[in-house]
Order: C-alpha cells, then sequence, then structure tokens
C-alpha cells in the first residue's frame, strides 16, 4: 500500500525550509530528490570498501567490483535487457548519445538521413547536428501538434530506406508528453533504421522493458530516478553495440596493447575508458531497487492522481494556459498566465519555497513552436503531496496578484 | 545633481523599510513599470545583455557630458532591478560611473532575494553600464 507519508520519511531534504517556507519541489524533472537509502549507499561504499574495481587482487577491489557489477545487473533486470553486457554506464543521458553519435560518425554515409522529433531537448540535438556536419547525412525533424504530441502521419512520410536512425524522448521534458515509442520503433525497423530512445523523462515514471519494445538503445540518467547526479547508462543491443567503435581510448577498455596495436576488450569494457564513477554506479543500482520496492506501478498511479488533481487546480486560474495537453503524459504541467513572464512568476514562487523550472528547458525548439520565450514548469514525484499542490495554487495566485 | 553615492544611500534608506520579501517585491514591481523605456529601434541583439535568462537590452546615450541610460526586459521583476541601477547611474558622468562602487546592492539585500541565474544577471547588467561608461568616456577624452 503506498503511503506517501511513510516515503516522504526516506527523504530529509522534504522537510528542510526555504525562505522561512517549508520547501515545496516541483523541480523533479530537472532532478529527483535522494532518499536515505541511496545516500547511505555511497557513504557505505567510502567508509567501507572505496578502491578501484576491475584490476585489483586485494579482497577491497574485489568488493568494490562485485557492488559494481551487481548494480549493471540490478539495472539489467529492471530494464529487462537480454545480458549485463549491455548496459554501458556513462556519466549521463548526454553521454551516452554521444557515445551512440560519435560511433555512427564511422558508420554514416552522405546519403543517409537521421531523424529525431520536434520535442526533444538539446542535448537529443546538438549531437545529431554535429554528426551531420561530418558524415554530410540529413537531419529531418518530426513535426509537432498544438496539443504537444508528435505528428505521426508526417513521421512515417518522412521515414523511408535512407533513414539510419530515429531518436526520440520516450517523455518530452518540457511538456510531458509520452510518445508511442512502440509504434515508432516498429514503423522504423520496417525501413530497416535503428531507434535511440532517451528514457531521461520516463525512467522514474515508467518501468521499460527494452526487449519486448524491441528498442536498439536506450538512454536515461540515474539522478533523474532517485540517483545520484554524474552517472547514468547506455543500453544498446548486443549485436549493435559490437559494431559500434568505441568512444574514448584509455585504460580499461583494452585487451592488450602494444605501440603497434591495440586490441579493444569486450563488452562493456569497450565503451568505460578509465575509472569510472564507482559509488555512483553503485547508488544507480540502489536507487532502483528502492523504487521497485515502492513499485512503479503504484508510483504511476499516485503520481496520475497528482497530475489531474493539480491540473484540475491550475486549469481553474484565471488566464492560466497549459502547454502539452497530450491525453498521455507524465506528472508535468509547462504554463504560462498571461502575458506575464514565466521568470517572474518562478521568482516569487521561490521566496513562497515553491520550487519550480521557468525558461526554455532546454528545448528552445518546442518554445519557438508556440511562440513564448519559455513557460514555468512543475514536475511532480510520487513524494509530492496534494497538498503541495494546494500551495502550488495559492502561489500562483499570490503571484499573479503581485505581478497584475 | 545628486551623486552616484547620494541615490545609492536613498535607496538603501528605502528598501530598509520594507518589513518582508512581498512589499520588497512589490516595490520593484512598481519600479519596474516606471522604467525609462529603451527606444523600439535598439530592442535588438546588439543591445541584448547576456548572462540574464530574461531578455534585457539597454542603451546608453551621451548628453553634454552625461550618460543617459534607456532599458527594457520582458519580466518585470527583471525591469525593477534595471530601473534600480538606471537611477543611480542615469545623467551622470562616465568616469563617476566606472568608479563608482556597486557594494548597495549587497546593502538592499537584492542578491539574497534573487536567484542565482537571477543574480548573475545582474551583474552582467552592472558589467554592461561600466562597459558603455568606458566606451563614451574614451569619446570624451
Amino acid at each position: 500500500m503506498f503511503d506517501v507519508k511513510q516515503v516522504r520519511k526516506d527523504f530529509p531534504i522534504l522537510s528542510r525550509s526555504v525562505n522561512g517556507q517549508p520547501l515545496v519541489y516541483l523541480d523533479n524533472a530537472a532532478t529527483s530528490q535522494t532518499p536515505k537509502q541511496v545516500v547511505e549507499v555511497i557513504s557505505d561504499y567510502y567508509y567501507r570498501y572505496n578502491a578501484n574495481i576491475h584490476r585489483g587482487v586485494h579482497k577491497l577491489s574485489q568488493e568494490a567490483t562485485d557492488a559494481y557489477e551487481k548494480a549493471r545487473t540490478t539495472i539489467q533486470t529492471h530494464f529487462n535487457a537480454a545480458h549485463p553486457h549491455e548496459i554501458i554506464f556513462t556519466s549521463g543521458t548526454t553521454e551516452s548519445i554521444n557515445v551512440i553519435a560519435a560511433g555512427y560518425a564511422s558508420i554514416l554515409s552522405k546519403e543517409d538521413e537521421l531523424l529525431i522529433s520536434a520535442l526533444e531537448h538539446h542535448s537529443n540535438i546538438v549531437p545529431w547536428q554535429m554528426l551531420c556536419e561530418k558524415t554530410g547525412a540529413t537531419l529531418k525533424v518530426i513535426p509537432m501538434t498544438k496539443l504537444g504530441t508528435l505528428d505521426m502521419e508526417a513521421f512515417e512520410n518522412l521515414l523511408n530506406p535512407n533513414t539510419k536512425l530515429v531518436f526520440v524522448n520516450h517523455v518530452s521534458n518540457a511538456l510531458g508528453t509520452i510518445n508511442p515509442i512502440k509504434e515508432i520503433i516498429d514503423k522504423s525497423h520496417q525501413k530497416g533504421a535503428k531507434v535511440l530512445i532517451d528514457g531521461a523523462q520516463a525512467s522514474p515514471h515508467i518501468k521499460t522493458d527494452v526487449q519486448a519494445l524491441n528498442i536498439d538503445y536506450y538512454v536515461t540518467s540515474a539522478h533523474k530516478l532517485c540517483g545520484p547526479t554524474g552517472v547514468g547508462m547506455l543500453y544498446g543491443k548486443e549485436t549493435l553495440l559490437k559494431e559500434l567503435p568505441p568512444y574514448q581510448g584509455g585504460g580499461e577498455m583494452i585487451a592488450s596493447v602494444t605501440f603497434e596495436k591495440t586490441t579493444y576488450a569486450d563488452l562493456p569494457h569497450k565503451f568505460e575508458a578509465g575509472t569510472p564513477n564507482i559509488s555512483g554506479g553503485i547508488a544507480f543500482g540502489a536507487a532502483l531497487d528502492y523504487m521497485n520496492k515502492i513499485d512503479f506501478e503504484a508510483i504511476a498511479s499516485y503520481e496520475r492522481e497528482l497530475l489531474i488533481y493539480a491540473t484540475d487546480a491550475l486549469k481553474k486560474i484565471d488566464g492560466l494556459k497549459i502547454y502539452g495537453e497530450a491525453s498521455e503524459k507524465t506528472a508535468v504541467i509547462s504554463f504560462n498566465v498571461g502575458t506575464i513572464h514565466p521568470y517572474d512568476i518562478g521568482s516569487i514562487l521561490d521566496q513562497m519555497g515553491i520550487a519550480v523550472r521557468t525558461g526554455h528547458h532546454c528545448a528552445q525548439p518546442i518554445m519557438d513552436f508556440y511562440n513564448i520565450p519559455g513557460t514555468v514548469r512543475a514536475s511532480f514525484s510520487f513524494y509530492n503531496t496534494f497538498e503541495e499542490i494546494d500551495v502550488l495554487d495559492k502561489g500562483i495566485r499570490k503571484a499573479i496578484l503581485m505581478l497584475q | 545633481m545628486k551623486t552616484i553615492e547620494t541615490i545609492q544611500e536613498e535607496i538603501v534608506e528605502e528598501f530598509s523599510l520594507f518589513e518582508d520579501w512581498m512589499q520588497r517585491y512589490e516595490y520593484m514591481i512598481d519600479l519596474g513599470k516606471s522604467l525609462p523605456l529603451i527606444n523600439e529601434q535598439y530592442k535588438t541583439d546588439t543591445y541584448v545583455i547576456k548572462g540574464c535568462q530574461s531578455k534585457v537590452w539597454v542603451h546608453a546615450e551621451l548628453k553634454e557630458d552625461q550618460l543617459n541610460f534607456t532599458a527594457d526586459s520582458e519580466a518585470i521583476i527583471t525591469k525593477g532591478i534595471i530601473a534600480i541601477l538606471i537611477r543611480v547611474f542615469s545623467n551622470q558622468h562616465p568616469k563617476d560611473i566606472l568608479t563608482a562602487n556597486t557594494d548597495f546592492i549587497d546593502r538592499i539585500g537584492l542578491k539574497e532575494h534573487l536567484s542565482p541565474t537571477r543574480a548573475n544577471g545582474l551583474v552582467s547588467m552592472i558589467k554592461q553600464i561600466k562597459m558603455y561608461a568606458v566606451a563614451f568616456q574614451t569619446q570624451l577624452n
């Protein structure tokens, strides 16, 4: 039985105050808070078995290696990957995307096309633009609709035998739209294209089965799902990762080195040059354990209630417009009030202890589409409460009174 | 003609009268509404201040030997902040602007009530105003 009061006890930060008011943290899409259970795993690592992994013969190194590799297996199980070595530890979603983009530089040619969605975050646009500059391939964009969903008809028309890669986020960070990735994957595969799914915004809310969805590459960051910053993952099908050239040269990623030739290590080490974020990787596994213990079904249904409650409340505010009204969305509300600038609302809410995000959310093309400078974004997590939504509702009303 | 220092002292005194953040913000919002607005023709990228999260444009003009500032922003609180800066620095000699101390900003508690991004924007605004002063000072020499 999901009990938010009980859950909140795991997050000491939620009981602090900000500007003299109890903190209401509604910037979860930017980063989630970290429960005690995960913080303790990090301190336990440093207090008890901090050592470099994989190469040591001594006990601490073995313990650290075991914990790190166990975390990889936890991640594998969570996403239902076929093999642990299909999970590559990275510094986060951005690096994961760059590993693929760098690898495709030697695969793509001038005639090839890349397809990305209009709902992408900058980190999912820029690497591909750079890749196209390098290879001469063409970047095409799946347009979006006023509701903030992808135009699937246009998508099908854009797909053709030259399409090599399709990149879509599972959930849009700016609007919360859940994209129909199964359909996108199936249709892309029919034309022979591979699909990369950016799961940064989806993974805290939806348990994704990479095999059931037949995903080619999947990326996410630990800090979005109760883990620490600076660590993330890249999933790739074994056959695809084997074809991809290594990303960085260094220790750990080699099988043998002479001055004439280096043979690369097998997966996953081929993509994990140098000493990784060991405690971060272990904590990533702990974060997934923590969330699975609460249960993703319970999380999703509670967050859905929060979203409905918040949407109903905010819609009653005069002049408030919500951006992103897809029928399928995660607990994110992106909005503006009349012509008030999002920064003004955000600053006043901050004075009341309410943390929201304002701006273009690193998704400038979406803002350009709506012809707005940005939005205020409130993003909810399973540890938020209905009372906090009431505080937000009052806060916005107060801000409007002050600003008009 | 009041000196920069005198105006700064006046502002510090005004802000000390406010009892809470709401009054302070309401005052800044009012100030924002009274900002001497920039001529529309200058609302271009050339006059945008980098480092502010909402767009801010500032223009300076030399009248006799004094600098006159006009500005605008998309966000009203930001306009309030520029209005304070313009009240301090407008109609002053470039040389005085260049040598002016700006610790009054800390004394009115503006920085602590601004989010980091906004605080950076504030630094950028002051930097830009001083840049204008440098440019016009050279012209005067």
